[in-house]
Order: C-alpha cells, then structure tokens, then sequence
C-alpha cells in the first residue's frame, strides 16, 4: 500500500507547491494588458491579412489602443467592425474607406494574341517563368492560370474568357491576389474609384496594337482632356492618379480604344448619361 | 577544471544533442528558416536546458533519492521543466520585457521539447568525473552540460539556419523542394558531425 501511497503523496506535494508558486508568481510577476486591445482583436475579422498596414490583426489592435491608430483601416472588417471598434474605444466611427482589388488588363483570349500554345502547370508563376514570360504575345498581360483566385479567400475572382475579373461585392481588399500577380496587374483601390485604365502594356503604340487590340496606345488623349491633370501616360499607357480624379468620365468618353472604364454602378449611369 | 572542459566539448561536438543524438528535432527543422530566428531558439533552449539542469538536479538530490522514488524521475522532470518555463516566463515579461520579447514564443514552445528532458535525465545518469563517489552528475557539472548542451544545439541550427537560407535562392528540383531538401541537408551536417566521434577527453 505504502509502495503506492508514498510516490504518490510525493509527487502529489511537488505538483502542489509548483502549482501554488505558479498562482503567487502569476500575481507578483502581473502586466497589465489594455483590455481594450483584447476586446478589438476579439471583434476583428481575424484574417491577418495585413491589409490594415499592421502584421496582423492582434497588432492593429494594440496600435488602435495604445498608439491611437486609425479605427477604419480594416477593409475586409468593412463598417461593421469600425463601428464595433468604435464602441469599444468610446469614440465616434468613422466611414470605412472600402477597397478592391482591379486588374488592370482587357486582353482576354479574342482580343490578345498568343505567340505559343502553353500546356504546363495552370500556374501563372509557373507560365511566367517560360520564355518571354507566358504565352501571351504582350508580355505585360493577364496569363489567366488563375493565381490570384487560388489566393482569394472570398471567391471573388474568376477566370473569364483567359483573363481575371473581379466581383467587386465579393472582394474585401485585402491584397492576397496583388502579391500573387507575377504580372503586377492587380491593385487594390478605393471602391469608391469612378475609372481605371485597364492596360499595363509599356509597348509602344504601334507594338501593342499588333498584339493585342484592347491595349493603351500611349496617344495621351485622356491626358489633354482631363481637367484636373489626375492622367498621364507613364512607359506608354495611361496611369490615372486617384487622389486628383474626380471622376468626370471625360478620359473613358474620349479613349479612342475605350479601355477606360467605369468601376461602379454610379459611374457607368454618369458615363451613359454623357 | 579539465573535467568540466571535456563535459562541455563532449556535449557541444561529440554527442552534439541534435546531430548526433538526434533529440530536438521538431524545433530543429521548423524554427531554421532564418538565421535570426535560429538564434533567437538557440538562445531560448540554452536558457531553459541550463535552468532546468539546475533544478531537476535539486529535484533528484533532495526529493527523489531522499524518498527512494528515482523511477519517477520522467514525470518529476516534466512537471518541473514545466513549471520552470511558465515561472521564467512570467518573470521575464514583468522584469525583462526586451528579452521577454526577443525570446518570444520559443520559449514556451521548448517547455515539452524531448531535447531538454533528454539534458536533464542525462544528468543523473551519467557517472561524476570529478567525484567518483557521488554516482551521477554533480550539480557543477550538471549546470556545465546543460549549457553547453543547449550551445551545441545552437551552433547545429544556427549553421542549419545558414544552410537553409543559402538554399531558399538556389535552382533547385520541383519535387525537392521545402522539406525534402532541408532534410537532405540536414543529414549531410549529421555526417559532418560524424568526423567528432569517437573522440574522448
């Protein structure tokens, strides 16, 4: 009995006294957390995407709550968690700038050229490691292999006719496709952007208009028409500056290759109604 | 004093704990992606093998022989290193905070690590060079090869780190890549280590 007893009491009393050091050093040895920055990662979508400019979502919370970081910089969250952020901080919310992902490229299967027929991995870091960097005759093109909808974790993109379109609705901006683009086309902007140019050709006009027949031909139209100088033709096509544009639709209605185009509801009815 | 010199030369190249022992291999491979991230572990595990060869020294000495009981040194052990790791981290975050951070979460992922077990069982099994009486490790040499156990594992990953950083830019084949090849390299620095067996001091 006592073979058993013994070792047993023993091991008992060693657990005990550690267990009660452990509730005594727990006491002394306390930081104090912010409950507040529990309470905001405990609200936040949880992703980690980083699109916030935080490593992730426990440090945006921390930043929220000790550095006094801005409370609507979570995109994927949207006005929901801003306002819920808000609450917990005690002050007042603020609109959520919402974003999204656009890709900035027009060419699908009819419209662009192909200069090889490509049967390797549906992967477009794959393709873009072949020569000229994937089949497609402009080699700043959409490959459509579909790795930015690998990425997505809301669905939002699909692969349509050989080019990646994006549902606006769905996507929350966090940037996961813009790191997986090899091509670069992907940008996450503001929804409220009226227009986006949707070429990234740095072919000049004459090159590009043998390879595909949607792409921007550097004719700097958009950037002689625009009232508030928010174009101008960088490396052979439009880059529209979103901080100027107001969104007037000039530029789409006077692009001679309409690859200018609305992003939102709101803006095509502006555009139409021109 | 040349005691204690040939412990720890025994521990840190002759039976290096993870390449040639082969104890610690978890952390081993996962935390060896960067070699600042290497060294931070290396640190974390020299810090707790040293500490908990200490205490489990005291554990053994005056608990476990006392009472007869040596057979529950395995859970005796655990419970301690444990216990150790939890108390070293809550002191670290009230009195040491940068070191607290720079440990990070290493820390109380070796808290179960078999690496650290592995130093303090050692410990009272191996027979005392200094003192032929005492049967086991005196508590001198124990602290001695608990620390220069918890080096050789930071030299082994921080060159594994090394190598595996070199390799992250090479060309190297589709079905090697990740784990297939750090595992390859892995075993190549085992085989290096080989050239330390066999030596005695």
């Amino acid at each position: 009995m006592t073979d058993i007893l013994f070792p047993a009491l023993a091991m008992g009393s060693v657990g005990l006294f550690l267990g009660i050091l452990l509730a005594v050093a727990s006491k002394i040895f306390a930081v104090q957390k912010d409950e507040r920055a529990e309470a905001i990662a405990e609200v936040l979508p949880g992703a980690n995407c980083g699109s916030c400019g935080y490593a992730g979502c426990s440090a945006y919370a921390a930043a929220i709550s000790s550095d006094g970081a801005k409370i609507n910089a979570c995109s994927p969250g949207g006005q929901q968690v801003a306002d819920a952020i808000a609450a917990i901080m005690g002050v007042k919310s603020e609109a959520v700038e919402e974003k999204c992902a656009v890709v900035l490229c027009n060419g699908d299967e009819e419209t662009a050229a192909d200069k090889y027929i490509y049967e390797g991995i549906e992967d477009c870091n794959v393709a873009v490691t072949l020569q000229g960097g994937g089949h497609k005759a402009c080699s700043y093109g959409c490959l459509g292999y579909g790795s930015c909808s690998a990425v997505c974790q809301n669905n939002a993109i699909t692969i349509e006719n050989g080019i990646a379109v994006i549902d606006y609705d769905k996507c929350g901006g966090c940037g996961e496709c813009e790191k997986a683009c090899p091509k670069k086309l992907i940008k996450i902007v503001k929804k409220s952007t009226k227009y986006i140019v949707k070429c990234s050709s740095c072919d000049k006009g004459a090159d590009m208009k043998a390879k595909c027949s949607v792409g921007c031909i550097g004719c700097k139209i958009c950037e002689k028409n625009c009232p508030v100088q928010a174009i101008t033709v960088e490396n052979n096509h439009a880059v529209i500056d979103y901080e100027k544009c107001i969104g007037c639709g000039i530029c789409a209605a006077k692009c001679p290759k309409k690859i200018i185009i609305a992003l939102n509801e709101e803006a095509t009815k502006v555009e139409q109604s021109n | 004093m040349p005691a204690l010199i040939g412990i720890a030369l025994t521990s840190i190249f002759v039976q290096n704990f993870v390449l040639v022992k082969f104890y610690g291999i978890c952390p081993f491979l996962g935390v060896s992606k960067k070699l600042d991230t290497a060294l931070g572990m290396g640190m974390a595990v020299t810090f707790v093998m040293t500490l908990a060869s200490i205490m489990t020294w005291l554990c053994q000495k005056f608990i476990l022989v006392p009472l007869n009981i040596e057979y529950m040194q395995t859970i005796a052990f655990i419970v301690i290193i444990a216990a150790l790791v939890q108390f070293v981290e809550m002191f670290l975050q009230k009195s040491i905070p940068s070191l607290y951070s720079a440990l990070g979460i290493y820390l109380p992922l070796i808290t179960t690590n078999c690496a650290v077990l592995g130093v303090a069982l050692l410990n009272v099994r191996t027979a005392s060079v200094i003192d032929p009486t005492a049967g086991s490790y005196t508590l001198i040499e124990s602290i001695v090869n608990g620390f220069s156990a918890g080096i050789g594992f930071m030299l082994a990953i921080v060159l594994f780190a090394g190598v595996r950083e070199r390799l992250e830019s090479s060309d190297i084949p589709n079905s090697l890549q990740g784990m297939p090849i750090a595992l390859i390299s892995a075993s190549l620095l085992a085989i290096a280590f080989l050239g330390f067996a066999g030596m005695s001091f």
